[in-house]
């Protein structure tokens, strides 16, 4: 689940550390009247979920509230992205000595918190790895021992800040690593964290992400921010006609699960697919053999005919798909027959010749007997375990490569 | 409509027993059965979804439900 700016400064203020005495608005008298409070130069940020709000004129500068609320009318109307704002944040206008970076990202191969930490602050932390390596600072820890400080105090470190500045930017690491752990977060990122003129630190800007599944544990939380559950995950994209209608194919019927995206997918061979991680390797496989997938999908936990032949009829109706590739894994708690059943449904149903439209059936496991006899009154090959599934894919981007030539 | 790849065979000599129809309607996990106060009835549209689970079988007298595989010819009855 993403957050706005604003939730995410207010997360970073409840876990104590110091952020500027900001205020958020949906109207320009109420940008007005916190840039009266600040009594001074503010910052006017549009609040949208998408990046490039400076290039696009949604982040602007006002000397007085006569200026905050102008730009907080000409934000508030501006679209971003594709985004229009939920409101504008006002800030102080910091006078800033130097910016750093802090953040905490969950590392999936390691399976940890990782600890990032800069001296050059301001732009992506990313570009900095790459161009300033030295002056990166990185660590893990532990998701479950309770963290000591020392091990932000080694991060900081490693990006070359000492003395003073090192004493007191160690217990803003530290908080932001053990609230990333409480909030169940997968990104907590201060960028920049400021040093002020007096010497002291502020975040100027976060970034929030939590993890959807700890949505739930997180109900106090979400609900002191004022974020409805009607909100949902606040995904980046709206959800095209597909994936739609996926999501709905799966919601009317609670037997088995599927899953369905094509953004980004253009291609001609549309993919059902599934099983314990086997729809990202047979994906990847795919395309490695030089296909191209029109949607990923995933299909498991022993769907009903319906369902399977919702999505096969899904993917089968999306433009440009050509044939289809039925494959999994072994599966034990999917049924082969039922899926079979499923996909050849599918096509007669749009009129369709299984045989020629099923470029691959590979689904070796549970009831394999009974779905190769019904893949065989139809006229599909059917192949077992004895077939891996780089073949299974290499076979299907031939068959629909072929046809094609 | 019919199922594509699944039938499902009730001899007439129980098609009006409302007790039968009722553990029929009872033990389908899927749902093919329906008891009316006529009878049994076949849902139709819910042929395909049959797991073949053999449980239609037991409560009724031998030979009079069978489930019919459409896509080989082979049935499952009791005997």
């Amino acid at each position: 689940m993403r957050f706005y700016e604003y939730e995410a400064r207010e997360i970073v203020k409840r876990a104590g550390i110091p952020v500027t005495d900001f205020g958020f608005a949906t109207s320009a008298t109420e940008a007005r009247a916190i840039a009266e409070r600040i009594g001074g130069p503010a910052v006017i940020k549009s609040q949208v979920l998408t990046g490039g709000r400076m290039k696009a004129g949604g982040v602007r500068f006002a000397d007085t509230p006569d200026e905050a609320e102008q730009h907080a009318e000409a934000i508030l109307a501006l679209e971003i992205g594709g985004h229009m704002p939920r409101g504008v944040l006002v800030d102080p206008k910091a006078q800033v000595k130097q910016e750093y970076y802090a953040g905490v990202v969950w590392d999936g191969t390691r399976k940890r918190p990782l600890m990032l930490f800069s001296d050059m602050g301001g732009i992506d932390i990313e570009q900095v790895a790459e161009e300033h390596p030295g002056h990166v600072g990185r660590g893990h820890y532990s998701n479950l021992l309770p963290f000591p400080d020392y091990q932000a105090k080694q991060v900081i470190a490693a990006a070359g800040v000492t003395g003073s500045a090192l004493n007191r930017l160690t217990p803003i690491l530290a908080r932001l690593a053990r609230l990333f752990r409480e909030r169940d977060m997968t990104l907590a990122e201060i960028n920049p964290l400021a040093q002020l003129g007096d010497g002291s630190f502020v975040a100027l800007d976060a970034h929030m992400e939590m993890e959807n599944e700890g949505m739930p544990r997180q109900q106090a939380l979400l609900a002191e921010l004022g974020i409805g559950a009607d909100e949902g995950t606040r995904e980046g994209h709206e959800p095209s006609p597909f994936e739609a209608a996926v999501k709905a194919i799966d919601a009317a019927d609670h037997r088995g699960v599927i899953q369905g995206k094509d953004t980004g997918f253009h291609g001609n061979l549309g993919l059902v697919i599934g099983a314990g991680g086997g729809s990202l390797t047979l994906t990847d496989a795919v395309r490695g053999h030089g296909g191209r997938p029109a949607n990923y999908s995933e299909i498991g936990g022993n769907p009903s005919v319906a369902k399977a032949c919702g999505l096969a009829k899904a993917v089968l109706r999306k433009d440009g798909v050509e044939k289809i590739a039925v494959m999994m894994s072994i599966v034990s708690n999917t049924r082969v027959d039922i899926v079979a059943r499923g996909v050849i449904k599918a096509c007669l149903e749009l009129d369709k010749d299984p045989a020629e439209t099923i470029a691959i059936f590979r689904i070796p496991g549970a009831w394999e007997e009974e779905g190769s006899k019904i893949l065989d009154r139809y006229g599909v090959d059917y192949c077992d375990r004895s077939v891996s599934m780089h073949e299974a894919a290499g076979r299907a981007v031939a068959k629909i490569q072929g046809a094609a030539a | 409509m019919p199922g594509l790849f699944i039938d499902v065979e009730v001899h007439d000599s129980v098609g009006d027993d409302v007790e039968l129809a009722k553990k029929l309607e009872e033990v389908c996990p899927v749902d093919i059965f329906k008891a009316t106060p006529g009878g049994l009835e076949i849902r139709e549209e819910q042929l395909d979804e049959c797991v073949l689970c053999e449980l239609c079988l037991e409560p009724a007298p031998p030979g009079t439900v069978r489930v019919v595989k459409l896509y080989d010819g082979t049935a499952l009855e009791r005997t």
